[in-house]
Protein backbone atom coordinates (compact mmCIF):
# COMPACT_ATOMS: atom_id res chain seq x y z
CA UNK A 1 0.00 0.00 0.00
CA UNK A 2 2.73 2.82 1.40
CA UNK A 3 4.54 1.89 -2.17
CA UNK A 4 1.77 2.09 -4.66
CA UNK A 5 1.39 5.48 -2.83
CA UNK A 6 4.79 6.41 -2.87
CA UNK A 7 4.26 5.03 -6.72
CA UNK A 8 1.49 7.53 -7.13
CA UNK A 9 2.96 10.45 -5.34
CA UNK A 10 6.16 10.20 -7.54
CA UNK A 11 4.28 9.92 -10.97
CA UNK A 12 0.26 10.17 -10.50
CA UNK A 13 0.22 8.77 -14.34
CA UNK A 14 0.94 5.51 -13.94
CA UNK A 15 -1.80 3.46 -14.48
CA UNK A 16 -3.00 0.65 -12.11
CA UNK A 17 -1.25 -2.07 -14.43
CA UNK A 18 2.32 -0.15 -14.73
CA UNK A 19 1.97 0.15 -10.75
CA UNK A 20 1.05 -4.00 -10.38
CA UNK A 21 3.71 -4.70 -12.77
CA UNK A 22 6.16 -2.71 -10.55
CA UNK A 23 4.94 -3.95 -6.99
CA UNK A 24 4.13 -7.87 -8.21
CA UNK A 25 0.68 -7.46 -7.57
CA UNK A 26 -2.59 -8.55 -10.01
CA UNK A 27 -3.65 -5.36 -11.67
CA UNK A 28 -6.76 -5.47 -10.13
CA UNK A 29 -5.72 -5.83 -6.62
CA UNK A 30 -3.98 -2.47 -7.26
CA UNK A 31 -7.02 -1.13 -8.96
CA UNK A 32 -9.25 -2.21 -6.06
CA UNK A 33 -6.84 -0.18 -3.50
CA UNK A 34 -6.19 2.97 -5.05
CA UNK A 35 -10.33 3.00 -5.31
CA UNK A 36 -10.45 2.35 -1.51
CA UNK A 37 -7.55 5.12 -1.28
CA UNK A 38 -9.06 7.38 -3.24
CA UNK A 39 -12.82 7.05 -1.64
CA UNK A 40 -11.05 7.13 1.80
CA UNK A 41 -9.78 10.51 1.17
CA UNK A 42 -6.07 9.33 1.15
CA UNK A 43 -5.23 10.40 -2.10
CA UNK A 44 -6.88 13.73 -2.32
CA UNK A 45 -6.55 14.34 -6.08
CA UNK A 46 -3.87 14.37 -8.81
CA UNK A 47 -1.79 17.27 -9.85
CA UNK A 48 1.01 18.62 -12.10
CA UNK A 49 4.17 20.02 -10.70
CA UNK A 50 4.50 23.11 -12.86
CA UNK A 51 7.46 25.22 -12.94
CA UNK A 52 5.59 28.53 -13.56
CA UNK A 53 8.49 30.72 -14.44
CA UNK A 54 9.79 28.08 -17.20
CA UNK A 55 6.22 28.76 -18.40
CA UNK A 56 6.78 32.39 -18.90
CA UNK A 57 3.97 32.74 -16.51
CA UNK A 58 5.13 34.81 -13.30
CA UNK A 59 3.90 33.84 -9.43
CA UNK A 60 5.03 36.16 -6.56
CA UNK A 61 5.03 33.96 -3.18
CA UNK A 62 4.38 36.09 0.26
CA UNK A 63 5.18 34.10 3.35
CA UNK A 64 3.20 36.25 6.05
CA UNK A 65 3.81 35.71 9.81
CA UNK A 66 0.40 36.59 11.20
CA UNK A 67 0.13 37.23 14.89
CA UNK A 68 -3.83 36.54 15.93
CA UNK A 69 -5.37 36.37 19.29
CA UNK A 70 -7.27 33.37 19.71
CA UNK A 71 -10.98 33.03 20.07
CA UNK A 72 -12.55 31.45 23.18
CA UNK A 73 -14.05 27.84 22.27
CA UNK A 74 -12.74 28.31 19.04
CA UNK A 75 -8.89 28.52 19.09
CA UNK A 76 -7.24 29.81 16.21
CA UNK A 77 -9.32 27.41 13.93
CA UNK A 78 -12.17 30.04 13.38
CA UNK A 79 -9.80 32.58 12.40
CA UNK A 80 -7.90 29.85 10.27
CA UNK A 81 -10.87 29.32 8.53
CA UNK A 82 -11.98 32.78 7.88
CA UNK A 83 -8.36 33.06 6.06
CA UNK A 84 -8.07 29.88 3.81
CA UNK A 85 -11.50 30.89 2.00
CA UNK A 86 -9.38 33.37 0.07
CA UNK A 87 -8.31 31.52 -3.12
CA UNK A 88 -4.95 34.00 -3.19
CA UNK A 89 -4.04 31.76 -0.16
CA UNK A 90 -1.61 28.82 -1.30
CA UNK A 91 -0.98 27.48 2.08
CA UNK A 92 -1.96 28.05 5.83
CA UNK A 93 -0.19 26.69 8.81
CA UNK A 94 -0.59 26.96 12.89
CA UNK A 95 3.04 27.53 14.00
CA UNK A 96 4.98 27.49 17.27
CA UNK A 97 6.88 30.24 18.13
CA UNK A 98 6.69 33.72 18.08
CA UNK A 99 4.42 34.01 15.68
CA UNK A 100 0.76 32.01 15.13
CA UNK A 101 -0.20 31.35 11.82
CA UNK A 102 1.94 31.19 8.38
CA UNK A 103 -0.18 32.33 5.30
CA UNK A 104 1.81 32.13 2.44
CA UNK A 105 -0.17 33.90 -0.72
CA UNK A 106 0.47 33.38 -4.37
CA UNK A 107 -0.03 36.49 -6.34
CA UNK A 108 0.18 37.83 -9.85
CA UNK A 109 3.17 40.91 -8.27
CA UNK A 110 4.59 41.88 -5.10
CA UNK A 111 1.81 44.77 -5.30
CA UNK A 112 -0.89 42.78 -5.63
CA UNK A 113 0.15 40.11 -2.47
CA UNK A 114 0.65 43.36 -0.67
CA UNK A 115 -2.50 44.72 -0.84
CA UNK A 116 -4.16 41.13 -0.28
CA UNK A 117 -2.25 41.61 3.45
CA UNK A 118 -3.44 45.24 3.94
CA UNK A 119 -6.95 45.03 2.83
CA UNK A 120 -7.64 41.51 3.56
CA UNK A 121 -5.70 39.80 6.34
CA UNK A 122 -4.48 42.30 8.23
CA UNK A 123 -8.04 44.04 8.91
CA UNK A 124 -9.43 40.65 9.88
CA UNK A 125 -10.56 40.17 13.56
CA UNK A 126 -8.36 38.77 16.04
CA UNK A 127 -5.18 39.69 13.88
CA UNK A 128 -3.04 41.48 16.02
CA UNK A 129 0.13 41.88 13.13
CA UNK A 130 1.47 40.47 10.49
CA UNK A 131 5.29 40.77 8.66
CA UNK A 132 5.56 39.82 4.95
CA UNK A 133 8.10 38.24 3.57
CA UNK A 134 8.68 37.84 -0.46
CA UNK A 135 10.01 34.82 -2.10
CA UNK A 136 13.26 35.69 -4.02
CA UNK A 137 14.05 32.28 -5.33
CA UNK A 138 12.49 28.81 -5.46
CA UNK A 139 15.34 26.30 -4.84
CA UNK A 140 13.28 22.81 -4.02
CA UNK A 141 9.55 22.12 -3.41
CA UNK A 142 7.69 19.98 -2.11
CA UNK A 143 10.84 17.74 -2.46
CA UNK A 144 11.88 18.70 -6.24
CA UNK A 145 14.66 20.55 -6.91
CA UNK A 146 13.63 23.37 -9.57
CA UNK A 147 17.25 24.64 -11.10
CA UNK A 148 18.40 23.21 -13.51
CA UNK A 149 21.53 20.60 -13.43
CA UNK A 150 23.84 19.13 -15.35
CA UNK A 151 23.29 15.39 -15.76
CA UNK A 152 25.56 12.72 -14.06
CA UNK A 153 27.31 10.47 -16.63
CA UNK A 154 28.36 6.92 -16.10
CA UNK A 155 30.58 4.80 -18.27
CA UNK A 156 28.80 3.23 -20.75
CA UNK A 157 30.11 -0.23 -20.08
CA UNK A 158 31.33 -1.36 -16.83
CA UNK A 159 31.72 -5.11 -15.28
CA UNK B 1 67.11 -4.58 -28.03
CA UNK B 2 64.71 -6.98 -27.09
CA UNK B 3 62.20 -7.69 -29.14
CA UNK B 4 58.42 -6.15 -29.01
CA UNK B 5 56.79 -7.61 -26.01
CA UNK B 6 59.06 -9.02 -24.47
CA UNK B 7 59.73 -6.88 -21.66
CA UNK B 8 56.06 -7.31 -20.77
CA UNK B 9 56.09 -10.75 -17.90
CA UNK B 10 54.48 -13.51 -19.35
CA UNK B 11 52.10 -14.10 -17.16
CA UNK B 12 50.25 -10.67 -17.70
CA UNK B 13 50.88 -10.68 -21.40
CA UNK B 14 48.83 -14.40 -21.25
CA UNK B 15 45.87 -12.99 -19.40
CA UNK B 16 43.36 -12.19 -21.83
CA UNK B 17 41.44 -8.91 -21.85
CA UNK B 18 38.12 -8.63 -20.51
CA UNK B 19 35.49 -9.01 -22.87
CA UNK B 20 34.02 -6.72 -21.62
CA UNK B 21 36.66 -3.99 -22.63
CA UNK B 22 35.92 -4.99 -26.24
CA UNK B 23 32.40 -3.83 -26.09
CA UNK B 24 32.86 -1.06 -24.17
CA UNK B 25 35.12 0.48 -27.20
CA UNK B 26 32.03 -0.43 -29.31
CA UNK B 27 29.77 1.14 -27.37
CA UNK B 28 31.73 4.38 -26.69
CA UNK B 29 30.96 5.04 -30.81
CA UNK B 30 27.75 5.03 -30.27
CA UNK B 31 27.34 7.77 -27.34
CA UNK B 32 23.06 7.51 -27.95
CA UNK B 33 22.93 3.90 -27.68
CA UNK B 34 20.75 3.37 -24.45
CA UNK B 35 23.44 0.90 -22.06
CA UNK B 36 22.31 -2.23 -19.89
CA UNK B 37 25.48 -2.62 -19.82
CA UNK B 38 26.86 -0.83 -16.88
CA UNK B 39 27.59 -2.29 -13.82
CA UNK B 40 26.64 0.00 -11.36
CA UNK B 41 23.81 1.83 -9.64
CA UNK B 42 21.79 4.75 -11.43
CA UNK B 43 21.38 6.49 -8.28
CA UNK B 44 23.94 9.41 -7.03
CA UNK B 45 25.73 8.48 -3.43
CA UNK B 46 23.06 9.55 -0.72
CA UNK B 47 23.59 13.47 0.05
CA UNK B 48 24.02 13.03 3.48
CA UNK B 49 27.24 10.56 2.51
CA UNK B 50 28.52 13.35 0.67
CA UNK B 51 28.13 15.91 3.18
CA UNK B 52 29.85 13.78 5.53
CA UNK B 53 32.84 13.65 2.70
CA UNK B 54 32.84 17.60 2.32
CA UNK B 55 32.92 18.24 6.09
CA UNK B 56 35.59 15.91 6.21
CA UNK B 57 37.74 17.55 3.75
CA UNK B 58 36.99 21.02 5.62
CA UNK B 59 38.24 19.49 8.82
CA UNK B 60 41.70 19.19 6.74
CA UNK B 61 41.29 15.18 7.49
CA UNK B 62 43.84 14.71 4.53
CA UNK B 63 46.21 12.91 5.58
CA UNK B 64 46.88 8.93 5.61
CA UNK B 65 44.81 6.43 8.69
CA UNK B 66 46.47 3.05 9.90
CA UNK B 67 46.26 0.54 7.33
CA UNK B 68 43.34 -1.30 8.42
CA UNK B 69 41.18 1.76 7.98
CA UNK B 70 40.09 4.27 10.88
CA UNK B 71 38.63 2.84 14.41
CA UNK B 72 35.53 4.51 13.69
CA UNK B 73 35.53 2.72 10.37
CA UNK B 74 36.44 -0.74 11.63
CA UNK B 75 33.73 -0.79 14.71
CA UNK B 76 31.00 0.71 12.88
CA UNK B 77 31.53 -1.93 10.11
CA UNK B 78 31.56 -4.92 13.04
CA UNK B 79 28.40 -3.32 14.22
CA UNK B 80 26.28 -3.33 11.02
CA UNK B 81 27.36 -7.05 10.05
CA UNK B 82 26.20 -8.03 13.27
CA UNK B 83 22.97 -5.61 12.79
CA UNK B 84 22.41 -7.18 8.97
CA UNK B 85 24.16 -10.35 8.41
CA UNK B 86 24.52 -11.96 12.09
CA UNK B 87 28.19 -11.96 12.14
CA UNK B 88 30.36 -11.07 14.86
CA UNK B 89 34.06 -9.97 13.95
CA UNK B 90 36.91 -8.46 16.21
CA UNK B 91 37.30 -4.58 14.71
CA UNK B 92 40.60 -5.00 15.77
CA UNK B 93 41.89 -8.14 14.05
CA UNK B 94 39.34 -10.11 11.92
CA UNK B 95 38.59 -6.80 9.68
CA UNK B 96 39.86 -5.15 7.20
CA UNK B 97 39.00 -1.59 4.28
CA UNK B 98 39.81 -2.03 1.33
CA UNK B 99 40.08 0.21 -2.04
CA UNK B 100 36.87 -1.27 -3.42
CA UNK B 101 35.64 -4.95 -2.49
CA UNK B 102 38.14 -5.76 -6.05
CA UNK B 103 41.32 -4.98 -3.51
CA UNK B 104 39.96 -7.28 -0.77
CA UNK B 105 39.64 -10.16 -3.27
CA UNK B 106 43.30 -9.69 -5.10
CA UNK B 107 44.54 -9.30 -0.95
CA UNK B 108 42.98 -12.43 -0.22
CA UNK B 109 44.18 -14.35 -2.86
CA UNK B 110 47.82 -12.94 -2.51
CA UNK B 111 47.39 -13.98 1.02
CA UNK B 112 46.67 -17.60 0.96
CA UNK B 113 47.67 -18.69 -2.20
CA UNK B 114 50.81 -20.73 -3.20
CA UNK B 115 51.89 -21.20 -6.35
CA UNK B 116 49.90 -23.43 -8.50
CA UNK B 117 47.30 -23.57 -6.20
CA UNK B 118 44.07 -24.33 -8.01
CA UNK B 119 41.30 -21.70 -6.75
CA UNK B 120 37.71 -22.73 -7.73
CA UNK B 121 35.51 -19.94 -9.54
CA UNK B 122 31.91 -20.40 -9.98
CA UNK B 123 31.38 -19.15 -13.18
CA UNK B 124 29.53 -16.77 -14.69
CA UNK B 125 31.13 -14.23 -12.21
CA UNK B 126 32.54 -11.36 -12.10
CA UNK B 127 35.41 -10.65 -14.45
CA UNK B 128 38.18 -10.29 -12.30
CA UNK B 129 38.95 -13.71 -10.08
CA UNK B 130 40.48 -15.42 -12.78
CA UNK B 131 43.19 -13.34 -13.47
CA UNK B 132 43.56 -12.19 -9.56
CA UNK B 133 43.98 -15.71 -9.22
CA UNK B 134 46.35 -16.16 -12.14
CA UNK B 135 48.65 -13.02 -10.75
CA UNK B 136 48.47 -14.12 -7.37
CA UNK B 137 50.27 -17.36 -8.45
CA UNK B 138 47.58 -19.89 -8.67
CA UNK B 139 45.44 -21.92 -11.40
CA UNK B 140 41.81 -20.48 -11.83
CA UNK B 141 39.68 -23.83 -12.61
CA UNK B 142 36.20 -22.68 -13.70
CA UNK B 143 33.53 -24.60 -12.09
CA UNK B 144 30.22 -24.27 -14.24
CA UNK B 145 27.12 -23.04 -13.00
CA UNK B 146 23.67 -23.92 -14.72
CA UNK B 147 20.26 -21.80 -15.51
CA UNK B 148 18.35 -25.35 -14.40
CA UNK B 149 20.03 -24.71 -11.00
CA UNK B 150 18.73 -20.92 -11.17
CA UNK B 151 23.13 -20.66 -11.03
CA UNK B 152 23.53 -21.91 -7.59
CA UNK B 153 26.53 -23.27 -6.92
CA UNK B 154 26.39 -27.16 -6.95
CA UNK B 155 28.66 -29.61 -4.85
CA UNK B 156 28.72 -32.05 -7.91
CA UNK B 157 29.85 -29.68 -10.49
CA UNK B 158 32.50 -28.64 -7.85
CA UNK B 159 33.98 -32.08 -7.37
CA UNK B 160 33.84 -32.44 -11.54
CA UNK B 161 35.93 -29.43 -11.99
CA UNK B 162 38.55 -30.06 -9.13
CA UNK B 163 41.39 -31.77 -9.98
CA UNK B 164 42.79 -32.69 -6.75
CA UNK B 165 45.28 -29.22 -6.22
CA UNK B 166 42.25 -26.88 -5.34
CA UNK B 167 43.13 -25.28 -2.30
CA UNK B 168 40.55 -22.09 -2.54
CA UNK B 169 37.07 -21.77 -3.19
CA UNK B 170 35.41 -18.38 -5.10
CA UNK B 171 32.00 -17.97 -4.46
CA UNK B 172 30.00 -14.59 -5.22
CA UNK B 173 26.18 -14.83 -4.19
CA UNK B 174 23.84 -12.38 -5.25
CA UNK B 175 25.84 -12.94 -8.51
CA UNK B 176 26.86 -10.52 -10.92
CA UNK B 177 25.80 -11.19 -13.88
CA UNK B 178 23.24 -13.74 -13.07
CA UNK B 179 21.84 -11.79 -10.70
CA UNK B 180 21.26 -15.14 -9.04
CA UNK B 181 21.54 -16.35 -5.26
CA UNK B 182 22.29 -19.57 -2.90
CA UNK B 183 19.59 -20.70 -0.65
CA UNK B 184 20.95 -21.49 3.31
CA UNK B 185 19.93 -25.27 1.65
CA UNK B 186 22.20 -24.47 -1.42
CA UNK B 187 25.35 -23.01 0.87
CA UNK B 188 24.96 -25.93 3.58
CA UNK B 189 26.19 -28.26 0.51
CA UNK B 190 28.96 -26.39 -0.48
CA UNK B 191 30.04 -25.26 3.00
CA UNK B 192 30.25 -29.29 3.20
CA UNK B 193 32.17 -29.60 -0.20
CA UNK B 194 34.49 -27.30 1.38
CA UNK B 195 35.22 -28.58 4.54
CA UNK B 196 35.64 -31.92 3.35
CA UNK B 197 38.29 -30.73 0.99
CA UNK B 198 39.94 -28.32 3.72
CA UNK B 199 39.48 -25.50 0.88
CA UNK B 200 39.49 -21.92 2.41
CA UNK B 201 36.32 -19.81 0.96
CA UNK B 202 36.74 -15.99 -0.57
CA UNK B 203 33.04 -15.02 -0.62
CA UNK B 204 32.36 -11.84 -2.40
CA UNK B 205 29.21 -10.34 -1.19
CA UNK B 206 29.20 -6.99 -2.46
CA UNK B 207 25.47 -7.15 -3.25
CA UNK B 208 24.36 -8.77 -0.06
CA UNK B 209 21.99 -5.64 0.23
CA UNK B 210 20.50 -5.98 -2.94
CA UNK B 211 18.37 -9.19 -2.39
CA UNK B 212 14.43 -9.10 -3.64
CA UNK B 213 12.59 -12.05 -1.58
CA UNK B 214 14.06 -12.13 1.66
CA UNK B 215 17.21 -11.21 2.95
CA UNK B 216 20.68 -12.34 2.46
CA UNK B 217 22.75 -15.44 3.94
CA UNK B 218 26.25 -15.00 4.30
CA UNK B 219 28.39 -17.87 3.61
CA UNK B 220 30.51 -17.11 6.90
CA UNK B 221 27.08 -17.60 8.76
CA UNK B 222 27.13 -21.57 7.65
CA UNK B 223 28.33 -23.52 10.40
CA UNK B 224 31.78 -24.59 10.04
CA UNK B 225 31.92 -21.43 7.40
CA UNK B 226 33.20 -18.93 9.17
CA UNK B 227 36.59 -20.21 10.46
CA UNK B 228 37.45 -20.86 6.70
CA UNK B 229 35.92 -17.77 4.99
CA UNK B 230 37.26 -14.19 3.85
CA UNK B 231 33.94 -12.67 3.36
CA UNK B 232 34.26 -9.43 0.74
CA UNK B 233 32.09 -6.35 0.89
CA UNK B 234 31.92 -2.93 0.01
CA UNK B 235 30.10 0.25 -0.39
CA UNK B 236 29.40 0.50 -4.14
CA UNK B 237 26.52 -1.07 -4.67
CA UNK B 238 23.81 -0.77 -1.90
CA UNK B 239 25.23 3.13 -0.92
CA UNK B 240 25.70 3.83 -4.49
CA UNK B 241 29.57 4.38 -4.03
CA UNK B 242 31.58 3.06 -6.96
CA UNK B 243 33.88 6.24 -7.15
CA UNK B 244 35.01 6.26 -3.92
CA UNK B 245 36.67 2.72 -4.38
CA UNK B 246 35.83 1.56 -0.70
CA UNK B 247 35.24 -1.95 0.51
CA UNK B 248 36.15 -4.59 3.14
CA UNK B 249 37.74 -7.78 4.07
CA UNK B 250 36.16 -10.09 7.35
CA UNK B 251 37.80 -13.10 8.02
CA UNK B 252 39.74 -14.96 10.76
CA UNK B 253 42.83 -13.15 12.16
CA UNK B 254 45.90 -14.68 10.92
CA UNK B 255 44.32 -14.12 7.47
CA UNK B 256 43.13 -10.52 7.64
CA UNK B 257 46.78 -10.25 8.87
CA UNK B 258 48.13 -11.61 5.96
CA UNK B 259 45.65 -10.11 3.93
CA UNK B 260 47.20 -6.64 6.12
CA UNK B 261 50.51 -6.93 5.37
CA UNK B 262 49.69 -7.64 1.48
CA UNK B 263 47.68 -4.41 1.46
CA UNK B 264 49.85 -2.05 3.78
CA UNK B 265 53.15 -2.71 1.06
CA UNK B 266 50.47 -2.29 -2.06
CA UNK B 267 48.12 0.73 -1.11
CA UNK B 268 48.99 1.92 2.38
CA UNK B 269 45.36 2.89 3.73
CA UNK B 270 42.17 3.28 1.46
CA UNK B 271 41.10 7.35 1.09
CA UNK B 272 40.38 8.83 4.40
CA UNK B 273 37.84 10.71 2.96
CA UNK B 274 36.04 8.11 1.62
CA UNK B 275 36.22 6.24 4.88
CA UNK B 276 34.87 9.60 6.96
CA UNK B 277 32.10 9.15 4.22
CA UNK B 278 31.18 5.27 4.67
CA UNK B 279 30.51 6.20 8.41
CA UNK B 280 27.73 8.00 7.74
CA UNK B 281 26.58 5.86 5.25
CA UNK B 282 27.09 2.86 8.04
CA UNK B 283 24.97 4.39 10.79
CA UNK B 284 22.37 6.88 9.01
CA UNK B 285 21.78 5.04 5.74
CA UNK B 286 19.73 2.16 6.18
CA UNK B 287 16.40 4.46 5.03
CA UNK B 288 18.41 5.62 1.38
CA UNK B 289 19.48 1.58 1.37
CA UNK B 290 15.51 0.37 1.39
CA UNK B 291 14.32 3.21 -1.24
CA UNK B 292 17.10 2.22 -3.25
CA UNK B 293 16.33 -1.46 -3.02
CA UNK B 294 12.40 -1.05 -3.76
CA UNK B 295 13.68 1.31 -6.75
CA UNK B 296 15.49 -1.68 -8.50
CA UNK B 297 12.75 -4.21 -7.43
CA UNK B 298 10.18 -2.55 -8.97
CA UNK B 299 12.74 -2.53 -12.17
CA UNK B 300 13.24 -6.10 -11.86
CA UNK B 301 10.24 -7.20 -12.25
CA UNK B 302 9.14 -5.07 -15.25
CA UNK B 303 12.64 -6.20 -16.92
CA UNK B 304 11.76 -9.68 -16.25
CA UNK B 305 8.45 -9.65 -17.43
CA UNK B 306 9.29 -7.75 -20.69
CA UNK B 307 12.40 -10.25 -21.25
CA UNK B 308 10.00 -13.14 -21.05
CA UNK B 309 7.38 -11.58 -22.45
CA UNK B 310 9.82 -11.44 -25.90
CA UNK B 311 10.45 -14.72 -25.28
CA UNK B 312 14.00 -14.39 -23.84
CA UNK B 313 13.82 -16.73 -21.32
CA UNK B 314 14.88 -15.37 -18.11
CA UNK B 315 15.32 -17.34 -15.13
CA UNK B 316 14.04 -14.67 -11.90
CA UNK B 317 16.96 -12.74 -10.81
CA UNK B 318 16.84 -12.20 -6.55
CA UNK B 319 19.80 -10.17 -5.80
CA UNK B 320 21.95 -7.49 -7.65
CA UNK B 321 20.45 -5.36 -10.37
CA UNK B 322 20.89 -7.43 -13.23
CA UNK B 323 18.79 -9.96 -15.42
CA UNK B 324 20.55 -12.63 -17.66
CA UNK B 325 18.04 -14.20 -20.06
CA UNK B 326 18.82 -16.48 -22.52
CA UNK B 327 19.55 -15.49 -26.22
CA UNK B 328 18.89 -19.22 -27.91
CA UNK B 329 15.41 -18.66 -29.21
CA UNK B 330 17.12 -16.12 -31.64
CA UNK B 331 19.49 -18.88 -32.45
CA UNK B 332 22.58 -16.61 -32.36
CA UNK B 333 25.45 -16.55 -29.81
CA UNK B 334 25.81 -14.02 -26.64
CA UNK B 335 28.46 -11.86 -29.21
CA UNK B 336 26.52 -11.94 -32.26
CA UNK B 337 23.13 -11.35 -30.39
CA UNK B 338 24.87 -8.49 -28.54
CA UNK B 339 26.88 -6.96 -31.33
CA UNK B 340 23.40 -6.88 -33.59
CA UNK B 341 21.58 -5.71 -31.23
CA UNK B 342 24.11 -2.63 -30.32
CA UNK B 343 24.47 -1.78 -34.34
CA UNK B 344 20.88 -2.64 -35.58
CA UNK B 345 18.83 -0.92 -32.16
CA UNK B 346 21.47 1.16 -30.52
CA UNK B 347 20.94 -0.69 -27.29
CA UNK B 348 24.29 -2.18 -25.07
CA UNK B 349 23.58 -5.70 -23.18
CA UNK B 350 26.80 -7.60 -22.42
CA UNK B 351 27.45 -10.92 -24.00
CA UNK B 352 27.00 -13.56 -21.28
CA UNK B 353 30.70 -15.27 -22.42
CA UNK B 354 32.57 -12.07 -21.32
CA UNK B 355 31.66 -13.86 -17.74
CA UNK B 356 32.92 -17.22 -18.25
CA UNK B 357 32.31 -19.73 -21.24
CA UNK B 358 29.33 -21.24 -19.56
CA UNK B 359 27.85 -18.01 -19.69
CA UNK B 360 27.72 -18.38 -23.33
CA UNK B 361 23.84 -18.29 -24.98
CA UNK B 362 22.78 -15.58 -22.06
CA UNK B 363 23.29 -11.84 -22.36
CA UNK B 364 23.72 -9.72 -19.17
CA UNK B 365 21.57 -6.28 -18.93
CA UNK B 366 21.67 -4.37 -16.12
CA UNK B 367 18.25 -2.83 -15.14
CA UNK B 368 19.82 -0.18 -13.06
CA UNK B 369 18.36 2.56 -15.05
CA UNK B 370 15.88 4.79 -15.66
CA UNK B 371 11.99 3.25 -16.13
CA UNK B 372 11.49 5.53 -19.57
CA UNK B 373 14.96 4.41 -20.49
CA UNK B 374 14.39 0.63 -19.48
CA UNK B 375 11.00 0.60 -21.37
CA UNK B 376 12.80 1.87 -24.64
CA UNK B 377 15.27 -0.61 -24.58
CA UNK B 378 13.39 -3.29 -24.08
CA UNK B 379 10.74 -2.26 -27.38
CA UNK B 380 13.82 -2.07 -29.40
CA UNK B 381 15.24 -5.73 -27.81
CA UNK B 382 11.79 -7.06 -28.43
CA UNK B 383 11.61 -5.48 -32.14
CA UNK B 384 15.11 -7.55 -32.66
CA UNK B 385 14.26 -10.17 -31.14
CA UNK B 386 11.67 -11.15 -33.40
CA UNK B 387 13.45 -10.04 -36.33
CA UNK B 388 16.66 -12.25 -35.29
CA UNK B 389 13.92 -15.10 -34.33
CA UNK B 390 12.63 -14.71 -37.94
Amino acid sequence: MEEVLQLLAEDARLSAAQIAERVGRSEKEVRTAIEKLEAGGVIRRYKTVVDWEKAGIEHVYGFIEVRVSPERGAGFDAVAERIMGFPEVHSLYLMSGTYDLLVVIQGKTMREVAFFVAEKLAPLEHVLSTATHFVLKRYKVDGDVLAERAEVKRLPVTP
Amino acid sequence: MPKTGSRISHLVEALPPSGIRRFFELVEQMPEAISLGIGEPDFVTPWRVREAAIFSLERGHTHYTPNRGTKQLLTELARYLSRRLGLEYDPETELLITIGASEAVDAALRAIVEPGDGVLIGEPCFVSYSPCAVLAGGRAIPVVTRVEHAFQLQPEELAEADDGGARVLMLSYPSNPTGAIMTPEALHGVVQYARDRDLLIISDEVYAELTYNGSHTSVAAMPGARERTVLVGGFSKAWAMTGWRLGFAAGPADIIAAMTKVHSYTVMCPPTTAQEAAVEALRACDDAVEEMRRSYNQRRRVSLNRLNAMGLECFEPKGAFYAFPSVGRTGLGSEEFAERLLREEKVAVIPGNAFGACGEGFVRCCYATSMELLEEAFARMARFAARASG
